[in-house]
């Protein structure tokens, strides 16, 4: 055996050879490749999501039109499920049982980890639930908020919020799969401020996915940061009572505080309750809004394109002054309408009109000659330019481009350049005939409820505005983006605003508007009605009070109610009264309105 | 009472210390791969470290008993001790139940050991005894029987509890055979067999033919220096077998290619024989045998894989390779174990600080994955130190068995190196990915009474023949 003693040096060099190769191999595992680690990271933690409570909107008046509601997920964790009475369990909490079923399934394949079965448990079966819970372990109910809307008014201002689409989450890593936000009006304009900030905590895990302490002692946790709670510009009890009075009518009422640009209501009707566009069956009644026959998801306020009809006179006569065209002593003939050659536009006076009576009574003769002056000034070479001077002071209004609110859906109007008629007529070949009608807010104008509001608190504020806005404050940052402080003038003298606006007190008193007039309230308004190739006239109405330091300027519009005076005007002063006197004088106004339903014809 | 003195001056006290040593590391590694947040108790007896004190202390105790015993006792004893077990191990197949789809457990009230696991020391002692009697000739083909039976009963019932990876163990003996002067080369065939057999299951036996006739041809090349014989060997081979192919596609037989290669090798090794006849090519005959048997290895492996085996042994045999997942998720385990090891780094993460230690994310991390936690909370620095602990026990054992004066004892220290080495080598190698998983323990640092006592009666009875090796037997 003696003979065989070096095979010891064979065995311990076989042994040796095992060993270097561990260790190679430890080294290349443990000190070069660092994959392990991380790897080990992300088996042992594991991220949870905190998510921030969404900021409450208030109204002017301190009330609360979006708060947040729980409501009640049912949700499971699979491996802490014993044999149930599955029969029972669905009566009870009155499940649809394919559904729960097909969920139940799907949650057992992670059998740790909790998982939603069934969103939004009725309230009415919570408590009962919670006697029960004992017979049925591994089930549990989670609340999540949802929006609610207690005023069940202002749906087109508030917009709603639903699930974040793939886009949005490309477009911005801050949203996650199954992450809620703003899609429409202000949930979407203020998403940043409302939304706040999700917060993050890391866990450690077990092989089973079961937490069993923070991470890193929670060094690397980030709190969530709930959302900043704003207050709108909105008056509740104006919005509340302006789309009552709006029930059963097309059309849309603005109202704003001309000193600041506050938007006090915004009213498109018709409107459907925001909290249709809440919870699980957001996407049933998304669908039904949509395809109603009366375009419920339009916001009629800042996207439809309204011809202003005889408001628009009032903006003609202070360009006509501004340019010197025409003084308050100028004086043209109405023979029942505005006549040349064969061409006839209708009006009811007869004779001579001066400058205050042409508002009060709304002659359209009158703005015809306004205009004709305007087009034919000798300071300009050709009509194109006289027209684009023209189109500047009107578009200075704010009328027929983007005013720059805080809804995003705002359209910027209508009111065409002049090459839109050297097309038709060739280069300066059109003659103020052409257009005449777009001296009374015909023709080819198209301007929204909010444009024209806008143009009435310019006129209140003698020659000024703000841009409209609904957002009055921002909780902690007490302030609203600079934007809306900034004041937009316009290039006619304040003095001519004065007489204008002396005209416009005539019409309540003794004009067009005097069946809406209100003792005391001082309401400057010009009426307007609209002809249109869909049927009755559309009833139009603008107007500010008091005459000094208005407080209110505001735009009412109703899609083919007929005159101005006959439903608009009336709204207008209801609507004037309640916010200055939070009271009404003139009930059977009121009544008149409600009972009135207008029929739309269907397509 | 001379005697008594000189056996406790001649302990190898290096070895001992190096035993205590390991056991006191595995129990901390243990703790810690038992520890959660929840039960901080350093000492409770319903816990695995609680458990493990408990066998460590017992383990002790039987150290000191056998050092006691008088050392011809484990000669002269050493045969029954064998029969004992092979008895037990044959009973146990019986009436054990099943535990993790083995039968390989004895159960005493609530006890439970393996008999598997002490079967090893009385096969190696039995093997020493039997290879040191004065007439024995490992050339004798009925001596060298006599060993194989030895060796191979306990593989064979341990088989049939359905534990292969214990079974395997007993493979690691023939390191004794080898340094009693058994030919190396046989050994060498038996690895290539081996390897053949791994092989068969993840290359065609297509390849594999021409790997082994290519491999002969080289060999005998280099080794009687024939180019030219073995390159006319393998021309005529080829020539044989392009003909029996043309032919077949003539006759049109639907025939797999790999008995054509193999029927175009018997039909050419015809020729040979005609040329070894008139040449006396002695080395051709050679190349032959081992091309022969190879391909008769294959083809029963594939057969008997295929009509004999059920399924169920077939997919014991495919997880084990590494070629089917299995339900219990090996490849799984692998890779934790992987992340662990690599995750600890170059210093670990410190005690009770391992995060996938902690929170159990390789199963069986205390018994046969225990290594994880040496490498997730001690990182590189304590691998490498436990495997040079390995080693150092290692150098001391063979150190030890090169100084005896007895063959029994030499034998018995070869036998306990081999199976220490065997766990070793495949423990560690199956954490990092190097090893197929078979569920063998890691010696003194596992949990698991069974395990510890067995390695500590193996070692033990060496440290007690050897601090004798004065005394010739």
């Amino acid at each position: 055996m003696n003979e065989y003693a070096n095979r010891y040096y064979v065995v311990i060099s076989a042994i040796v050879f095992v060993a270097i190769i561990f260790i190679i191999r430890l080294f290349s595992i443990q000190a070069l490749d660092p994959s392990y680690k991380a790897t080990a990271e992300s088996n042992s933690t594991r991220v949870v999501i905190e998510f921030p409570t969404r900021g409450l909107i208030f109204t002017r008046d301190s009330a609360l039109m979006v708060e947040n509601k729980s409501s009640f997920d049912l949700m499971v964790i699979p491996e802490n499920v014993t044999a149930f009475d599955t029969s029972y369990f669905i009566e009870i909490l009155q499940l649809d049982s394919i559904q729960f079923i097909k969920e139940f399934i799907k949650a057992k394949k992670r059998s740790y980890i909790p998982a939603m079965v069934y969103k939004e448990i009725p309230d009415s079966i919570i408590t009962k639930f919670q006697e029960l819970q004992w017979m049925f372990p591994g089930f549990y109910l989670q609340t999540r908020a949802l929006r609610h809307y207690p005023l069940s008014s202002a749906a087109h201002i508030l917009g709603y919020i639903g699930e974040v689409d793939k886009n949005m989450i490309e477009k911005d890593a801050y949203y996650k799969q199954g992450d809620y936000i703003g899609i429409t009006g202000i949930e979407k304009t203020y998403e940043v401020l409302l939304r706040g900030k999700k917060g993050r905590k890391l866990y450690l895990v077990d092989a089973k996915n079961r937490i069993r302490g923070s991470y890193k002692d929670g060094e690397m946790d980030e709190t969530a940061i709930s959302g900043k709670n704003i207050v709108l510009s909105i008056d509740s009890r104006l919005q509340t009572f302006g789309e009552q009075l709006m029930a059963n009518k097309r059309g849309s009422i603005v109202a704003i505080e001309p000193s600041t640009g506050e938007i006090l209501c915004l009213i498109s009707s018709p409107a459907y309750d925001p909290n249709l566009l809440v919870g699980k069956n957001i996407a049933s009644n998304y669908t039904q809004l949509r395809n109603d026959e009366a375009n419920l998801l339009f916001n009629r306020a800042v996207m439809a394109q309204y011809p202003p009809g005889s408001t628009f006179k009032l903006v003609n006569a202070l360009i006509g002054l501004q340019e010197n065209v025409i003084t308050t002593h100028s004086h043209f003939t109405c023979a029942g309408g505005y006549n040349v050659g064969s061409f006839h536009l209708g009006c009811h006076h007869n004779g001579s009109i001066e400058f205050y009576y042409s508002i009060q009574g709304s002659c359209n003769a009158y703005y015809c000659h306004v205009f004709d002056r305007i087009l034919r000034n000798k300071e300009f070479q050709t009509i194109g330019e006289s027209y684009t001077e023209w189109r500047n002071y009107v578009m200075q209004f704010g009328l027929g481009k983007r005013l720059g609110t805080d809804l995003a859906q705002e359209l910027r109007g209508y009111i065409p350049e002049a090459s839109h008629f050297d097309k038709y007529y060739g280069k300066d070949k059109w003659t103020p005939l052409r257009l005449i009608s777009m001296s009374i807010g015909q023709g080819e104008l198209g301007f929204s409820p909010l444009q024209m509001v806008n143009m009435t608190a310019a006129i209140a504020n003698r020659g000024y505005y703000y841009t409209p806005h609904l957002i009055k404050n921002i909780e902690d940052l007490d302030t609203i983006p600079s934007k809306f402080k900034q004041k937009h003038t316009i290039d006619i003298d304040s003095a001519y605003f004065e007489e204008i606006i002396k005209g416009m007190e005539m019409v309540m008193k003794a004009g067009t508007a005097a069946n809406a007039y209100v003792q005391g309230l001082d309401i400057c308004g010009k009426t307007g009605t609209a002809e249109n190739p869909h049927g009755k006239d559309h009833s139009i109405f603008v107007a500010f009070a008091p005459k000094d330091n208005p407080k209110i300027a505001i735009s009412v519009y109703i899609e083919n109610a007929g005159f101005g005076s006959t439903f608009a005007a009336p709204l207008a002063s209801l609507l004037i009264e309640k916010y200055l006197r939070d009271s009404i004088s003139v009930h059977q106004w009121e009544t008149m309105l409600l009972n009135t339903s207008i029929n739309y014809k269907t397509k | 009472m001379a005697k008594s003195r000189n056996w406790i001056a001649n302990l190898d006290w290096i070895t001992i210390l190096i035993y205590v040593l390991m056991i006191f590391l595995g129990w901390i590694n243990i703790y810690a791969a038992v520890y959660t947040e929840d039960q901080p108790g350093l000492i409770d007896f319903s816990l695995r470290h609680g458990k493990q004190l408990i066998w460590i202390m017992a383990a002790i105790l039987i150290a000191f008993i056998i050092l006691l015993i008088e050392t011809k006792f484990y000669y002269y004893f050493a045969y029954v001790f064998y029969s004992i077990f092979i008895i037990i191990l044959f009973v146990v197949i019986f009436i054990a139940r099943d535990i993790n789809g083995a039968n390989a457990w004895l159960e005493i009230g609530s006890f439970r050991i393996q008999p598997g696991e002490f079967a090893k020391f009385a096969t190696a002692l039995a093997m020493a005894r039997l290879m040191s009697t004065y007439n024995f000739d490992i050339s004798d083909r009925k001596d060298l029987l006599k060993v194989m039976v030895i060796m191979f009963l306990p593989v064979v019932l341990i088989i049939m509890q359905n534990d292969l990876g214990s079974a395997l163990v007993y493979f690691s003996l023939l390191i004794v055979l080898y340094r009693y002067g058994f030919p190396g080369w046989i050994l060498l065939l038996g690895i290539f067999f081996v390897g053949l057999f791994v092989a068969s299951f993840k290359i065609s036996t297509l390849t594999l033919t021409f790997f082994v006739i290519f491999l002969a041809s080289v060999l005998s090349a280099i080794n009687f220096r024939r180019v030219t014989e073995v390159s006319i060997a393998l021309g005529v081979f080829t020539l044989v077998l392009i003909l029996s192919w043309v032919m077949i596609k003539l006759v049109d037989i639907k025939i797999e290619l790999y008995y054509l290669v193999a029927l175009s090798f018997v039909f050419s090794s015809i020729i040979y024989g005609y040329w070894i006849y008139s040449k006396k090519l002695g080395f051709v005959l050679l190349m032959l045998g081992f091309v022969f048997m190879s391909l008769i290895f294959l083809f029963s492996v594939e057969y008997i894989f295929n009509n004999i085996m059920g399924e169920h042994q077939q997919n014991r045999i495919l997880v084990l390779l590494g070629e089917k997942d299995d339900p219990k998720g090996i490849e799984y385990n692998v890779n934790q174990s992987k992340i662990a090891i690599g995750s600890g780094g170059l210093t670990g993460k410190g005690f009770l600080q391992g995060t996938q230690t902690k929170y159990k994310f390789v199963p069986e991390q205390s018994t046969d994955f225990i290594f994880c936690t040496v490498g997730e909370e001690w990182g590189f620095l304590g691998t490498t130190s436990v495997i040079l602990l390995f080693i150092a026990l290692f150098w001391r054992l063979l150190v030890m068995a090169e100084r005896q004066k007895t063959p029994f004892s030499m034998l018995y220290g070869y036998g306990v190196t081999g199976i220490i080495f065997f766990h070793f080598a495949i423990n560690i190698g199956m954490t990092i990915d190097l090893a197929p998983v078979v569920g063998i323990p890691l010696p003194f640092f596992s949990y698991g009474g069974s395990s510890l006592w067995s390695f500590t009666i193996l070692l033990f009875i060496f440290i007690k023949l050897d601090s004798s090796r004065q005394n010739i037997l």
